[in-house]
């Protein structure tokens, strides 16, 4: 056995965490910065953080992670990192000819107290920052929240240091599409399009992480939103921010700086989440659904009545993020699912009171719990048995001991491909979570089914 | 075996003129940044005492630069103890590192029952928040030990410091002790903060010391078997450590401890009981080499186990050193049995990739030991350099007495290690030491990278993304070898790359099996077909028809 030493009863635990479901910020505020086109995102700490860091995404993604760090050493950790930061900025620019440096403090630069601003202020004024460049920054302590909060407070900064009102509004909405993957911005972005809303959509990491192999390295890919855009989001009419942990602040933050208001969804991810951000962007925009929209939904729903029968009173554990695992559950509750027991690494008592809301129909005792451990429902597993698992690659420990399927969903995901090219959010992203879905039920009872009931149609 | 020599290939290196590459790599740098990194590339010339040119090494990376480092929690909790089953490894601190540290260096283990404890699937962490930010965390990890303790009842627990740890003030040998104590097991805790030292080296150093002090001769019952030896810096990723087990095994020798492929608490406990130890990657653990032959008398001698050529010379070293015929007999049997299977493989693969040339920028003597398996196969290494190593290990141990230790190396810790009045027991006299050298075998020895590489070669230190970018440019070599975050902006250039550190997919790569398996991964790399499909047809031929072809 993988994981041998997993007891079946819960101790309750209150210092020792175990499997983690969650990592920490900085890893979050690397991934945003990256959607920011031209941009290099730069860690204030320790080298050991950016290399963890690029290592994870790298292995995530299988695709060039830039960044930089400010290599704290011992003398820096007691004097303060502001040397080390002057010093990279003015090796990165040289060098590097970044537009934007995206600078994320970590725990042991917060746990010192550099104040960035200051810094960067300083690096200014020593004309280490070429004209027309920009450094912005966000605070990303690794002992607060998850790498979904180093996420949304990186989106923030983007609003913070960049966005800015023109003083007329533009006939034009933004998006925030949340921590999701690049090939999910794509759709988002096309969905958007679809309606013929112009959007200025940031971050935006598609064509930065899932980027074409021509024989040329590019050190900032073709994709990310530009510094232009970045700036006229503050004269959008309004800001439409889906998942509210991750997008939520930055809307909020472009609200109180730009006046430009906002509606924070759930992640599109499923029929009724899709069906409210199409819905909203409709009504922002003044715009019609067009057909092809309708048809694409029709699509899903379709399949959902075809294969009904399987789906019916399945029972799921999920692990995950709580934008993603909000907009989840709920999707698999439409489809007479039983998600039974999910947990997310992220803090947040309002993550357990909205999955506990979204399943208080299903007919079978619900397990949640914010800031929980993948050892938790692992141990939930087994005295309360499930049809399929869902989450990522770590789940698949849990997945062999106990024989159970998995799909893989969310981040990191270090043992498959798919996830940077195939979107799991708006309808089509909904088809293709029910197709990963049905292979994994299926292949399952195609593989234990008794001869005499092996079947050919399913 | 034959292997290649240098100057019968038509050689790129020859044609390039290093110091003009030189100029070029670090053109670009801010004038002070050029001055230091000038003095970590240095042009190979190895003169006929063997000494090689001085280069700069272990110094502080270039903030900005973007350097393939990583730090001293990364060398200590990942490497070194990494690969450790049935020591519960607790990182104290907030979560990342422990999360990162998690089963992704592709360390393989084989515990022996069922029952047997493996908690390498496991991350443990205290997962530190704010509160203990602000008000400390010792309370949050000594709570955190006892639950592991009461869930898991693991012979020992080892603790290991975050960032912020070392700056809060927590101190965990303080709570490492106190639970030792109180559970009547083995805890002890590394303060292996990220910042310490200028790299993961540091952190070797701090597990070495770790391991030696709190677990190396706890145990003193004499093992079983003849010819006990340690296995020393071989992590057992992708099985390279079972493939070496599989040799010591056929040739009779006893393997009384690995550090730490492989490895068990008990085996730790009892290495000293070995009559000599191997070293494998010199960079990451000779301290505990050194430190066991002061303390018990076990000599060692580096080995090398990456090539068939490499480990052939390594098993007769080790048979030369027992000087026990039956022993040689049974050696130079299963090179014998060996031999033939990686000749025909080797002859196979080299038809396809001799001439081709390879660059190495990789670990504290991966870059080293994995040159002899291109050369065996024809290919040709034009530049090559550590990303951690020290200048021992580019330059040999000859250099050693010359070292300057600097601010950052010296705040790790130097143990005082003095012979053991009790179990101090030299195992060699002058007399054997004096034929071994006859025999042309040195102990205590390690001769470095440089004094292998041929004159002109560049040899880079800590190179970063930059300098990367610009050889890919000027040598458009065939293949490159370093870790995965270099791994996609190699192959986005079109060129293969192997990653070296956990291999990413397949191995072993060691021994006379691990041969086989690397050619035929070499071979696949710089041979796949799909670097011929990188452009579209319309790409290659863009000019326009004027009309429908079937106009």
């Amino acid at each position: 056995m993988l994981l041998r030493h997993t007891p079946k009863e819960v101790h309750e635990r209150t210092a020792l965490t175990v499997n983690p479901a969650k990592t920490c910020q900085p890893i979050g505020a690397m991934y945003a910065a990256l959607g920011i086109h031209r941009c290099l995102p730069h860690s204030h700490g320790s080298q050991g953080c950016y290399a963890y860091h690029r290592s994870t995404l790298t292995r995530h993604y299988k695709e060039p992670v830039m960044a930089a760090t400010s290599a704290f050493t011992e003398g820096a950790s007691v004097f303060g990192g502001q040397a080390n930061l002057l010093q990279a900025i003015n090796n990165i620019f040289t060098v590097y000819e970044p537009e934007v440096i995206a600078v994320h403090t970590t725990c042991l630069s917060e746990t010192i107290g550099d104040d960035i601003p200051q810094i960067v202020a300083k690096a200014r004024d020593e004309g280490k920052i070429p004209p027309g460049r920009y450094v912005i920054h966000a605070n990303t302590p690794s002992y607060v929240g998850s790498h979904v909060t180093g996420f949304a407070n990186m989106v923030k900064g983007m609003v913070d240091y960049l966005a800015e009102k023109n003083g007329h509004k533009e006939h034009r909405v933004n998006l925030i599409p949340g921590y999701v993957e690049p090939c999910d911005m794509e759709e988002i972005k096309r969905l958007a399009g679809e309606l013929g809303v112009p959007v200025i959509m940031f971050p935006d990491t598609s064509n930065v992480l899932n980027s074409p192999q021509t024989g040329r390295f590019h050190m900032y890919p073709a994709g990310g939103t530009t510094v232009a855009e970045l700036i006229a989001a503050g004269s959008s009419l309004g800001t439409v921010a889906l998942g509210s942990l991750a997008s939520g602040p930055a809307a909020r933050a472009l609200d109180t700086k730009c006046k430009v208001p906002c509606e924070i969804l759930n992640l599109p991810i499923g029929l009724q989440a899709t069906d409210a951000f199409i819905d909203t962007l409709r009504r922002i925009a003044g715009v019609t659904v067009p057909e092809s929209i309708n048809i694409e939904r029709g699509r899903l729903v379709d399949v959902i009545t075809d294969m009904h029968q399987y789906f019916y009173h399945r029972k799921v554990a999920l692990a995950g993020d709580p934008d993603q695992l909000v907009a989840l559950t709920e999707f698999l509750v439409d489809l007479d699912m039983w998600p039974i027991h999910i947990v997310t690494g992220t803090p947040g008592k309002k993550f357990e009171k909205r999955i506990k809301e979204i399943t208080k129909e299903v007919p079978h005792e619900v397990n949640v719990r914010a800031a929980g451990d993948m050892f938790l429902l692992h141990q939930w597993l087994k005295s309360g048995p499930v049809d399929l698992l869902m989450g990522n690659s770590y789940l698949k420990y849990i997945a062999r001991d106990e024989d159970i399927p998995l799909v893989r969903f969310g981040f990191p995901i270090l043992d498959r491909v798919g996830h940077s090219y195939f979107p799991t959010v708006g309808y089509r992203g909904g088809l293709r979570l029910l197709e990963k879905i049905l292979d994994a039920l299926l292949d399952r009872q195609d593989r234990d089914s008794p001869e005499e009931s092996f079947e050919l149609v399913l | 075996m034959t292997t290649l020599a240098p100057e019968d290939l038509g050689s790129l290196v020859l044609d390039i003129n290093a110091e003009e590459v030189k100029k070029e790599l670090v053109g670009k740098y801010p004038t002070k940044v050029a001055r230091k990194r000038a003095k970590q590339i240095v042009a190979n010339r190895v003169e006929p005492d063997l000494t090689v040119p001085e280069i700069q090494s272990n110094v502080r990376t270039v903030p900005g630069l973007i350097s393939q480092r990583g730090c001293t929690y990364a060398g200590c909790k990942g490497v070194v103890l990494g690969p450790t089953r049935d020591i519960l490894n607790l990182t104290h601190g907030p979560i990342g590192c422990g999360f990162y540290s998690w089963l992704t260096r592709r360390n393989q283990t084989r515990p022996k029952g069922p029952e047997d404890h493996n908690f390498m699937t496991y991350c443990f962490s205290t997962d530190m928040q704010d509160e203990q930010i602000i008000f400390g965390g010792e309370k949050k990890l000594r709570q955190a030990i006892q639950e592991a303790y009461d869930i898991f009842k693991p012979k020992a627990i080892g603790i290991f410091a975050t960032c912020p740890v070392g700056l809060i003030g927590d101190d965990v040998h303080a709570v490492a002790r106190e639970m030792k104590e109180k559970l009547g097991i083995n805890v002890f805790g590394f303060s292996c903060e990220g910042y310490k030292g200028v790299s993961q080296s540091a952190g070797h150093h701090i597990a070495n010391n770790g391991v030696f002090t709190h677990i190396v001769g706890l145990d003193d019952t004499e093992p079983d078997g003849g010819f006990k030896i340690n296995m020393l810096g071989e992590y057992n990723i992708g099985g390279d450590a079972f493939e070496i087990e599989r040799l010591f095994e056929d040739i009779g020798v006893t393997l009384v401890s690995s550090f730490s492929g492989n490895s068990s608490y008990d085996q730790f406990a009892n290495s000293h009981t070995a009559d000599l130890n191997l070293i494998m990657c010199h960079r990451s653990i000779n301290y505990v080499a050194e430190m066991m032959e002061k303390k018990f008398g076990i000599p060692w001698i580096k080995v090398n186990f990456i090539g068939a050529g490499a480990t052939a010379k390594s098993l007769r070293k080790i048979a030369a050193y027992f000087e026990n015929p039956e022993l040689t007999g049974r050696v130079e049997e299963v090179i014998a049995r060996e031999l033939p299977a990686v000749e025909a493989v080797r002859e196979e693969v080299k038809s396809r990739c001799s001439g081709k040339r390879a660059m190495l920028f990789v670990g504290g003597s991966r870059a080293h030991h994995y040159q002899e398996l291109f050369r065996e196969i024809g290919m040709e290494i034009i530049a090559a350099g550590y990303e951690f190593a020290h200048r021992d290990d580019y330059e040999g141990r000859r250099v050693l007495p010359n070292l300057k230790v600097d601010a950052d190396s010296r705040n790790i810790e130097e143990l005082q290690v003095e012979a053991d009045p009790a179990r101090f027991r030299p195992r060699l006299d002058v007399a054997g030491i004096t034929r071994l050298e006859q025999e042309g075998i040195k102990l205590s020895e390690y001769e470095g990278m440089m004094a292998d590489m041929q004159n002109g070669a560049l040899v880079i230190d800590d190179i970063s993304q930059y300098e990367t970018e610009k050889l890919m440019e000027i040598y458009r070599p065939d293949i490159i070898c370093a870790g995965i975050k270099e791994k996609f902006a190699i192959q986005k250039s079109g060129i293969p790359m192997k990653q070296l550190h956990s291999y990413d997919s397949g191995g072993p790569y060691a021994g006379f099996q691990g041969a086989i398996n690397f050619w035929r991964e070499i071979d696949r790399l710089v041979n796949s077909k799909v670097w011929k499909y990188l452009k579209a047809p319309w790409q290659e031929h863009p000019e326009l028809a004027a009309k429908y072809a079937w106009e």
